[in-house]
């Protein structure tokens, strides 16, 4: 390829805090009926003054000492102006130059490091619906998500694929996931994703000259697809001798393309200055160390101890950590095992190849269960000759297809025989005596 | 009984010489007979305050106590008051009601006032004077020709006619002790933190501080017992404990250490404010008082710091009214309030930001640390309120900085987030009042309310304090 993309990522966390970035108000908004969930300070009335929430904030900070960012001693909100209707002051709540976390990184499976800009806290805005009213069409705004705390977290330019772009989300997701923080749901708008995409000569020093971010885009796989279509789109502009238009576009599903939305000559002028409302951020080492230590062990920690403690396959730890869930429950289940002498691969095994369902299955019953199945019952040999001569009057076609040659016709029968026993029998001594009847 | 201050009403109600109701209806007697020609109200809630007046003899008779059962007050309309009418005096909001009381209304709710009305100030607390008040002017009880102040000149002026017993102001820079000053009633400035902003139609953020603006200055310590103290729904409220300032009154001042500063008795001052302001310093002198002459900044520097961040905060705070969820648009916002858009969005603006806002916020932080100078060395600070006597209606026409000048010996103080007070220290020849302005430390109240009062109980029985406006 002539070309390197260059790929940066922007992504809105949403908290899942009890109550709202800085009011009292439920940030559970989801499905509820439109403006319920309200109040002065939400809804922006004169007079009404933000308060910011201590959970969230310190959430945001555990985000950022996650993704291994500096957290700067002093840090304060700023006012971001514009005008929306969905915006009910006139400005948003959120940080400028001094935000909760700075200078992070990510690692991803390839060893390549991602860079993380910022993680900043913020609040939502409310949500505009477009209806019609009475016969007449009208634009409707329900305030319920607004307030609601948002975390943003921007990369550096550091990604050069979608396989990059997906793996880091991925790992974003796990990470939120396991602090707690956050659903990280992409279908109820938990989790934002606004990759900036532009391409650079092979060999070109410094950064493109423009750059093309895209909106609208609601699972890890349309950004994939979003990323792919913007680089060939980028690459046919770039052959023609021209350059791409700094701009933004939305993500069209339907087409798995992009599609225009404004052009942007410059950065906008949201007119940022401190937010008057709210006082600077102080931190001491010792809260941000406090913050530190109750962060609990992150996927790829937990990965790597699980392959060297357990002695399971890299893939299988992958698998297992891949939820906090999944993994307190196959340690648990380890625990527990231990008396009934298994090994913890073994659980590993079953679990994954099981499906077991973690929510109804007590770590206690697992093993039990694994147990037993692994433990033969002797059956008597009456017994065990009648169902065999049974099971081979009923299956004459698979006793002639054996004694034709057919290998595997005995596995059927085996099979059948085990079935009929309804319990869990030497399968090595019953194939013996099958082999011997058939002979 | 209209013309009786918080302590003297108490007393009353306490002694069973009058009932709340009695007070109220004297109060609104007052309103009906002199707000024609003052127009210090903008909302009057004559039904409701004599149901609370009723409901506050009824717990009287039952022995409920509370600092402020069954006394009528007068807020400043940019207070928010639950189901009660609050425009900031801007047609912006006309038929507002909002569903919450500021934090201050919910306090003096639950001492137990009687709410009289809603009094006129500048629309959105845009000026020193009231002229920009879309529901017009109000007047200055002593010479109906002239300006109360402003922003708070319609509670000030409510005070000063006996149409109320004491009221609410609030002040970004000026906006209590200069109308006080020029309505000759006692006003106090808390420290910016002191006394919660929840729920206060938000002018400069950074500086608005709500006040008493009361008939003497034991009311006004009275009052702010009540309202000080930190609020959970307003960040920049302050955890430094509140004081006892009823309680720490009538301490002696001998060896006080007053500073007083030439820069603040700028050129083109009045002379007569001069004279007048220079007697009562004497006073405190006589009093026991230690003066001793200390250089400040020049006043004038404060001018274009506050100018400038106010009217950022103020171009942001103004943006939710655009139009979509207050029933009216933007078009009727009047003149000032549009210049301060203006300006304040032009000095926000992207490549304006260092040269403006940052710019004024060090030399904010210079003027701070001025004050914190002059506090090593004195005590307090004493000066004019005011550089005028009361100015005639119409002096703000064509004077687009009106206020910011008129304010200029106050607006220092302002930025400092500094505790002040402005009390009435004698008349012009024309009987104009004159008003000097005390000036303490952050959270000082208690020491500026006590030099205050001494100073008023010493000067209780000068011939100047039986001056009433004739109305």
């Amino acid at each position: 390829m002539k070309y390197t993309p260059i790929i940066g990522l922007e992504v809105h966390v949403e908290l899942k805090t009890n109550s709202k970035m800085f009011c009292p108000c439920s940030a559970d908004y989801f499905g509820q009926k439109p403006n319920t969930h309200t109040c002065p300070v939400c809804l922006g009335l004169p007079g009404a003054l933000p308060y910011p929430n201590k959970k969230a904030v310190e959430w945001c900070v555990q985000i950022g000492l996650s993704l291994n960012c500096d957290i700067p001693l002093f840090s304060k909100f700023d006012r971001k102006n514009y005008f929306y209707p969905d915006l009910p002051k006139g400005y948003q709540i959120s940080q400028y130059d001094k935000p909760f976390c700075i200078n992070g990184h990510v690692i991803l499976s390839t060893g390549k490091k991602i860079g993380i800009t910022r993680v900043h806290m913020e609040e939502d805005t409310g949500k505009l619906i477009h209806e019609t009213v009475n016969g007449k069409k009208a634009s409707l705004i329900d305030f319920n998500r607004s307030g609601v705390p948002l975390v943003e977290i921007v990369t550096e330019p550091d990604f050069e694929t979608a396989e990059e772009v997906k793996e880091y989300l991925q790992k974003l997701q796990q990470i939120v996931r396991y602090l707690g923080v956050s659903n990280a749901d992409m279908e109820k708008g938990n989790m934002r994703l606004e990759p900036n995409i532009s391409l650079k000569k092979q060999g070109q020093k410094g950064l493109p000259s423009y750059k093309v971010e895209v909106k609208n885009i609601n699972s890890f796989s349309f950004v994939g697809k979003a990323i792919d279509y913007e680089i060939k789109r980028q690459e046919e502009i770039l052959d023609s001798g021209k350059v791409p238009l700094q701009e933004t576009r939305g993500f069209v599903e339907k087409t798995s393309s992009t599609a225009s939305q404004r052009v942007k000559e410059e950065a906008s002028d949201y007119r940022y200055f401190p937010e008057p409302d709210i006082p600077p951020i102080r931190w001491t080492n010792e809260k941000i160390n406090g913050l530190k230590r109750e962060i609990p062990e992150l996927p790829d920690a937990k990965k790597t101890r699980f392959q060297k403690q357990f002695r399971i396959a890299e893939y299988d730890s992958e698998i297992l950590t891949t939820d906090k869930n999944t993994a307190d429950y196959f340690e648990e289940a380890v625990k527990a095992g231990k008396i009934l002498s298994l090994t913890p691969k073994q659980i590993a095994n079953y679990i994954i190849n099981k499906k077991t369902d973690i929510e109804s299955l007590l770590p206690a019953k697992l093993v039990e269960e694994i147990k037993n199945a692994n433990t033969t019952v002797s059956v008597d040999d009456k017994t065990l000759n009648e169902t065999i001569d049974k099971v081979l009057t009923e299956n004459p076609k698979a006793v002639e297809d054996y004694k034709k040659g057919k290998q595997t016709a005995i596995m059927f029968l085996l099979g059948a025989v085990m079935r009929s026993l309804k319990v869990k029998a030497d399968a090595e001594k019953i194939k013996a005596v099958l082999t011997a009847k058939l002979k | 009984m209209n013309n009786l201050n918080i302590k003297q009403a108490k007393e009353g109600l306490k002694n069973k010489k009058f009932s709340s109701v009695e007070l109220t209806k004297a109060c609104l007697g007052r309103i009906k007979k002199v707000d024609s020609k003052l127009n210090a109200f903008v909302t009057l809630t004559e039904t409701k305050a004599l149901e609370q007046a009723k409901l506050s003899d009824k717990a009287i008779k039952e022995g409920v106590e509370l600092p402020l059962l069954g006394i009528p007050i007068a807020i400043k309309d940019n207070f928010s008051t639950k189901g009660i009418r609050t425009t900031a005096s801007s047609i912006v909001l006309d038929d507002y009601i909002p569903p919450f009381d500021a934090t201050v209304v919910e306090k003096l709710k639950s001492a137990g006032m009687v709410l009289l009305g809603k009094t006129n100030m500048d629309a959105w607390a845009h000026g020193s004077s009231t002229e920009t008040s879309d529901y017009g002017a109000s007047k200055n009880p002593w010479d109906i020709k002239r300006l109360p102040g402003g922003s708070s000149g319609g509670s000030a002026a409510a005070v000063a006619a006996d149409e109320t017993v004491a009221a609410i102001g609030s002040e970004t820079a000026g906006s209590i002790r200069q109308p006080a000053s020029w309505c000759g009633v006692v006003g106090l400035k808390p420290t910016y933190g002191r006394v919660s902003r929840y729920g206060v139609v938000a002018m400069g953020s950074s500086l608005d501080s709500p006040g008493p603006i009361t008939k003497t200055v034991e009311d006004s310590a009275f009052i702010l017992d009540i309202l000080a103290g930190m609020d959970e729904f307003d960040a920049t409220t302050s955890p430094n404990p509140k004081g006892k300032y009823l309680q720490n009154l009538n301490k002696d001042i001998k060896g006080v250490r007053v500073g007083i500063s030439d820069q603040y008795f700028i050129k083109g001052i009045d002379k007569e404010v001069e004279k007048v302001v220079k007697t009562a310093i004497k006073d405190l002198e006589g009093m026991g008082a230690k003066i001793e002459n200390i250089n400040l900044f020049d006043p004038k520097y404060a001018i274009d710091v506050y100018t400038i961040i106010q009217r950022s905060e103020v171009s942001s705070n103004l943006a939710r009214y655009d139009g979509i969820r207050y029933g009216f648009g933007r078009e009727r916002f009047a003149e000032e309030a549009k210049r301060r858009i203006m300006f304040g969005t032009y000095a926000l603006s992207s490549g304006y930001y260092d040269q403006y806002y940052n710019k004024a916020q060090q030399v904010r932080t210079e003027i701070v640390k001025d004050f914190e100078k002059a506090f090593n060395k004195v005590d307090v600070i004493i000066a004019p309120t005011s550089p005028s006597l009361a100015l005639p209606l119409g002096a703000t026409k064509d004077a687009a900085m009106f206020g910011e000048i008129a304010d200029v010996l106050v607006e220092p103080s302002s930025i400092a987030g500094l505790a002040g007070i402005n009390i009435p220290v004698g008349f012009s020849n024309l009987g104009l009042p004159v008003g000097m302005q005390i000036i303490g430390p952050q959270f000082s109240e208690a020491l500026v309310l006590n030099v205050a009062n001494m100073y008023e109980l010493n000067t209780k029985n000068a011939l100047w304090r039986s001056k009433k406006p004739n109305l």
